[in-house]
């Protein structure tokens, strides 16, 4: 039986093109971060079945979290006052006129916080939001 | 005097070491980026008093949420399973109907974005929130 000879092509993996590819990545990662990170309020949230992505950048994301003890945080403002709310959302549509606010509000909330943070929010004419949620399956 | 002779040194930066310091950078990007992406309900709120519009009777319904999740559209008391079918066969009916939403102060939240969701399913574009009643 004859077995075949082992070639004497070379075998190499041509590492010439490893930074380009390593440099693209970097700069997907680069454009996709966003260091803007709020630590928030601890919130379980409710379900909803027909969930949508918050269209465009998430640098025009204003978050506002409620919790179920009533307390309100607005990105890194803890709102003590709900007056407050009106002149820090105010500034902010200021600085971008596009903002969506995500409400991430305890499933056990009641809505009247939930009136009085809405009602703010109109006053301060930040009118898109998008309740935060997480697709169930009904 | 003396010209000291210009040394032919060489004067390249060396490249050798560039894959690893973009290695680096990478890594350094990969772990904080966060790709979750925010999902939720969208919903546009009705803009603040001073531009009230006026609707007429006929192109809106009533959608009333109690203190313990109970729900009533048009003053009858209705199942939320059965939101969607009733919204959609009236939105049938008046396809520029508006459904105003109201709620109770001690309404649970997850009842009120269970009925957003229904009426979304129903593919009623234009909710409206009631204003609270104050007292």
């Amino acid at each position: 039986m004859k077995f075949t000879r082992k070639s004497k092509v070379s075998t190499k993996i041509p590492t010439a093109s490893l930074p380009d590819i390593i440099f693209m990545l970097l700069i997907f990662f680069m454009v996709a971060t966003v260091f803007k990170q709020f630590s928030g309020l601890k919130v379980s949230l409710p379900d909803a079945e027909l969930v949508k992505k918050i269209p465009g950048s998430k640098r025009h994301v204003v978050t506002i979290w409620i919790d179920r003890n009533n307390q309100v945080v607005c990105d890194d403002y803890q709102v003590d006052k709900l007056p407050n709310l009106r002149n820090v959302l105010y500034e902010k549509r200021v600085t971008d006129p596009q903002i969506i606010i995500a409400m991430k509000v305890d499933k056990d909330a009641t809505m009247g916080i939930v009136n009085d943070v809405q009602q703010e929010m109109r006053k301060a004419d930040a009118l898109r939001v998008n309740y935060s949620a997480i697709p169930g399956v009904f | 005097m003396i010209i000291g002779k210009r040394r032919e040194q060489s004067t390249e930066i060396p490249m050798a070491s560039l894959p690893d310091i973009v290695f680096l950078l990478l890594i350094f990007f990969l772990v904080t980026t966060t790709i979750d992406a925010e999902k939720g309900l969208d919903l546009v709120l009705p803009p603040a008093q001073s531009d009230m519009l006026e609707v007429s009777k006929k192109n809106l319904t009533n959608l009333l949420i109690n203190a313990v999740g109970e729900v009533a559209i048009d003053g009858e008391r209705v199942e939320i399973r059965d939101i969607t079918r009733i919204i959609k066969e009236s939105l049938q009916k008046n396809p520029l109907l508006i459904v105003s939403v109201k709620t109770d102060k001690l309404t649970p939240y997850d009842v009120y974005i269970d009925v957003i969701d229904k009426l979304k399913k129903a593919e009623a574009k234009r909710i409206s929130l009631a204003e609270p009643e104050e007292n």
